[in-house]
């Protein structure tokens, strides 16, 4: 449902101006409070934009307006650190002009305005065929003339008083500080709203309203002579596409004394011995090495040599050998690619393209059989498509992180599926012999190409006949992604699998942050190099 | 540009496409727009204090890949944050939306938030008008108002030399032209106006055995030659293809200046003296205090940080209005100082510092000089994915990446296989053998302008390599 809600926080007076303001004429100036999504002024803008492309020689044009709204709460021991609202409404706007790009966004949402915009993308896609070599094509799509869609939230963080923010962190500080050794606790809330509209010349216009809330603390011990400090950060509570139902679910005030015990705990754990061993990857450490070692090295850009410059290529090329051939893992693997996992920060019902997003597998037992696509990265893969019986179009991975920057292939939700067997987490514990099981993400690396890889962890178990036996530090772990995914020889069921994810995964120039979700299950991967990150200045 | 003539309504901040583009007013908030914006939102709180910060301006870039233009984006924006203070709660709201009933909207969201704030224990009061010493360092009109068809010719500096010689060429240019206001309810102003822009290529064999990359970033887009940075990315990628296989291992390492920038700039977000303070820092010192005094580095060494530095630029005021003047972190080897906001350092009874750019100091060797003293070792372009392992060390995980070569006998010998490190930059300024002139380098991850970073290129030992990877 589009919506007409005004959200100042705690019924402001401009809250009743926008009330006051009641239906708008399709040429009114969206000027002070803000109309809808749905609003028939915003319809209005998005014509005008694609009007003013299309008079100005664009063969084909969208233009997304967009509204975003964050909230962040950010305290330290027992202050509030900050506190702040932002909101930010503005329209970027593509064209393609003799199969050449250009792009402009602006916050003047004047109809002239919005459409000065659009003769800028014009203009910008004319002077960029002077270094155009092969005209960009783009899948064809079928159009939506009237979508709407909404992050399924149960509680509108905004609707949340901020009194009752602040009071949970403070005192989940306050219980994370009642643990001997712990001196430094952070802790936040940051809440997003994207209210988004998108129209293209193909006859798509579709309405999302989509929402991200991402709890987090760290929680630092320190030895009382000053020689060593710790932290403890709560990996395992992911941001997610839902509302503040994520944060009360999260029990922060609950969890605050075990993650500070733990912290705690790390300034006596012993030291890892560098070696070789089998690695049991608690879902919350496991699915930041699948978004690195598996989900970058997919993007059919990325292969294609595109994001040569700064996330750099991949492994997984040239498609004509990989596709159907190419053995990534063991036949456990199987890896899935969705926006629609409930909950999950890719999930939207379309695509900054206008595409309906599709549920695909990237990696069946084990071998390659798709790449993640857009409009104008599907038909390089049109020949794999009709040897595979399939229609070549978007999987519908297009995404810009906000209404000033150009969408481009972004990863959506890719999970490795769960195993037939419903093994859990003590059953790959108690079937090791000698081993580390690493909970929470820590420091990560890959190369440009996804083969060498670097991860460390929150908490580190050292496992001998099929038992705990007691913490280590200063693990991290090195690999070359094939062998380490074809080290892959256990994995838990159904009743394991777990969604993590992240806000920050950085790619494209300028550098864009998207978010998404992996989901997936405990791991074992065997015989991996683990190496000791301590080092005395 | 001119000011507002109707600060109620939008204003076309583009110029007709269909016009010359030539003389493109850059699109930023002048002083005089700022200085009304200002007084107006001000003019709006009810708050004991309130704070307003006014950022604008324009960014265009240009994406190249496969040897053509893939993306290219204009985008211009002006946000407003008001901060709102009553007695020691205090809180923000932002808006990008300048009309009188946006405005007035976002100091009603700052003091509604700031009335539900608890009190700050740390609170201190807004800062009374200050002196600012007067500075366009850090603005070029050549910057300003460089356009996409100037863009594009920039580009094809470098795709048709890269396609002529049968190599694939990847991408980035960017410009920012922008200005940043704050003024308080205590009568302080402050504005400056600043442009940056940098250019990144990645050029790589049809083969994909080879890969060499080059890059600038300067306030001034007339210092970034588009042609020699090509030619430096092709010469790169010739040279480093057939890459052999090495033992990871300690190598005597000579870094090109973006190597070292890419290590060195990691010092700065290490430098809070409160973190040090409270014992959970490098620069801690073992039983209390900071290692303020204490030699940490080689005596060749001096970090230091100054915005009016014309190669260095940078904001000469934080966010609250605190001036920023030049300031020595690491003085010959030994820690002259730590970053101090303005609680830590009326705390610990200093005045407040912060970082602003970063120089490096440097000797008179050459690249040549350093790879013919050599006996083993290797030759790196640039580092990349480097992230934080161990704060305690300042320990960063990371790679070689886009030309890396092995020295032997004096001479360059052959392309290698890029390493994974697992390094700090401490230890590796403990190990310095030789080091050369600073210049300004492009050193962020994503080829953004980044900070203004002037380092020299050095040759260091014992860099500790841990890994071997397949990428090229």
């Amino acid at each position: 449902m589009p919506l007409n809600r005004r959200d100042f926080l705690l019924g402001t007076t401009a809250a009743a101006a926008a009330a006051a303001l009641g239906a708008r004429s399709a040429s009114a100036l969206p000027t002070g409070p803000l109309p809808s999504p749905g609003d028939p002024a915003i319809r209005a803008l998005a014509m005008r934009a694609l009007d003013a492309a299309k008079s100005g020689g664009a063969e084909y044009a969208d233009v997304r307006i967009a509204q975003n709204r964050t909230q962040f709460v950010a305290t330290r021991e027992r202050r509030v650190q900050g506190l702040a609202d932002g909101e930010t409404f503005g329209a970027g706007v593509r064209a393609l002009v003799g199969g050449a790009w250009g792009f402009a966004a602006t916050s003047d949402l004047s109809p002239d305005g919005i459409a000065a915009a659009a003769r800028q993308a014009v203009a910008q896609a004319k002077a960029n065929r002077a270094a155009q070599v092969r005209p960009h094509q783009l899948a064809p799509v079928t159009p939506t003339p009237n979508g709407e869609w909404k992050s399924p939230i149960k509680v509108d963080p905004f609707e949340v008083p901020v009194a009752d923010k602040v009071a949970l962190l403070l005192a989940a500080n306050e219980a994370a500080l009642k643990v001997k050794g712990v001196r430094f606790v952070t802790s936040g809330m940051n809440f997003l709203r994207e209210e988004k509209t998108f129209a293209s010349t193909d006859g798509t216009y579709t309405v999302q309203t989509l929402y991200r809330t991402t709890p987090n603390m760290n929680i630092t011990a320190v030895a009382a002579d000053n020689s060593d400090f710790q932290s403890r950060q709560s990996t395992e509570v992911a941001p997610m596409g839902r509302g503040y139902e994520h944060v009360t679910e999260s029990d922060f005030v609950g969890n605050a004394p075990k993650w500070a015990g733990e912290a705690a705990e790390k300034l006596a754990a012993k030291p890892v011995e560098v070696g070789r061993y089998d690695l049991i990857l608690n879902p919350s450490n496991l699915f930041l090495t699948i978004h690195e070692s598996v989900a970058h090295p997919t993007e059919l850009d990325r292969v294609l040599g595109f994001e040569a410059n700064y996330a750099g290529t991949s492994f997984v090329t040239p498609p004509e050998k990989v596709l159907g051939q190419l053995k990534y893992g063991s036949p456990l693997m199987n890896i899935q690619a969705d926006r629609n996992q409930v909950g999950s920060l890719a999930a939207c019902g379309w695509d900054d393209e206008g595409v309906q997003p599709e549920t695909y597998m990237i990696i069946k037992d084990g071998v390659v059989v798709d790449y993640q696509t857009t409009r104008e990265q599907a038909p390089y893969l049109d020949w794999w498509y009709r040897k595979s019986g399939k229609t070549m179009r978007s999987h519908g991975n297009s995404y810009a992180q906000s209404w000033a920057d150009v969408q481009f292939q972004r990863m959506p939700n890719v999970s490795l599926l769960p195993g037939e067997k419903d093994y859990v987490w003590e059953d790959l514990i108690s079937a090791t012999d000698r081993g580390i099981a690493i909970v929470g993400n820590g420091s990560f690396s890959i190369d440009q190409q996804r083969y060498n890889g670097q991860f460390a962890g929150q908490l580190f178990y050292e496992i001998k006949g099929g038992k705990v036996v007691g913490m280590l530090k200063d693990v991290a772990y090195q690999f070359r992604t094939p062998e380490f995914w074809g080290s892959l020889d256990m994995i838990g069921g159904k009743r394991s699998y777990w969604l993590g994810g992240a806000n920050n995964d950085g790619k494209g120039q300028p550098s864009q942050s998207n978010a998404v979700s992996h989901g997936c299950v405990p791991s074992r991967f065997r015989n991996v190099n683990v190496i000791n990150t301590g080092r005395t200045a | 540009m001119s000011a507002f003539h109707d600060a109620g309504a939008p204003r076309s901040l583009f110029t007709d496409a269909n016009a010359s583009s030539n003389s493109a007013p850059a699109r930023y908030l002048s002083r005089a727009d700022c200085e009304a914006i200002a007084r107006k939102v001000l003019s709006y709180s009810t708050a004991d204090e309130a704070r307003v910060t006014i950022s604008s301006g324009v960014s265009g870039n240009t994406r190249f890949a496969v040897n053509q233009v893939s993306t290219a984006g204009d985008t211009y924006d002006a946000v407003v944050t008001m901060r709102s203070v009553f007695g020691k709660r205090a809180a923000s709201a932002t808006t990008n939306k300048l009309d009188d009933a946006s405005l007035r909207a976002v100091v009603q969201r700052a003091e509604a938030l700031a009335r539900l704030a608890p009190e700050d224990p740390e609170a201190l009061p807004e800062l009374g008008p200050q002196q600012y010493r007067a500075t366009e360092a850090g603005w070029s009109e050549a910057t300003a108002t460089l356009d996409p068809a100037g863009r594009a010719n920039a580009v094809k500096a470098v795709t048709e030399p890269s396609r002529g010689a049968n190599l694939t060429s990847t991408g980035y240019l960017e410009t920012n032209a922008g200005a940043f206001a704050i003024a308080n309810s205590k009568g302080l102003f402050a504005y400056r106006r600043q442009t940056s822009s940098s250019m990144t290529t990645t050029v790589r064999t049809p083969d994909g055995t080879g890969s060499g990359w080059a890059g600038a970033s300067h306030h001034d887009w007339t210092k970034i030659d588009a042609g020699a940075l090509g030619a430096r990315a092709i010469d790169k990628a010739k040279r480093s293809v057939n890459p052999v296989a090495i033992e990871p291992g300690r190598y005597t390492v000579v870094l090109e200046p973006t190597a070292v920038a890419n290590l060195v700039q990691l010092i700065a977000g290490s430098l809070g003296a409160r973190n040090a303070d409270e014992g959970r820092s490098f620069f801690s010192k073992p039983g209390g205090g900071t290692k303020i005094g204490m030699k940490v580095v080689d005596e060749r060494v001096t970090l230091s940080s100054d915005p009016f530095d014309p190669e260095t630029p940078g904001a000469p005021f934080t966010f609250d209005g605190t001036p920023v003047g030049a300031n020595t972190w690491i003085d010959k080897g030994v820690v002259k100082n730590l970053a101090y906001d303005r609680y830590w350092a009326q705390k610990q009874g200093v005045a407040p510092s912060s970082v602003s750019g970063l120089r490096m100091s440097g000797g008179t060797a050459t690249l040549e000089e350093m790879i013919a003293s050599t006996q083993r070792g290797l030759l790196v372009t640039r580092l990349w994915y480097i992230r934080g392992v161990d704060p305690r060390t300042i320990l960063f995980t990371g790679l070689t990446r886009d030309g890396t070569f092995l020295i032997e006998n004096g001479k360059i010998t052959r392309a290698v296989k890029n390493l994974r490190w697992n390094e700090s930059p401490i230890f590796m300024l403990n190990n310095l053998e030789m080091m050369g002139v600073p210049v300004r380098v492009s050193a962020s991850e994503d080829g953004s302008p980044g900070q203004a970073i002037v380092v020299p290129p050095v040759k260091a030992r014992d860099f500790n390599f841990t890994s071997l990877s397949d990428a090229v």
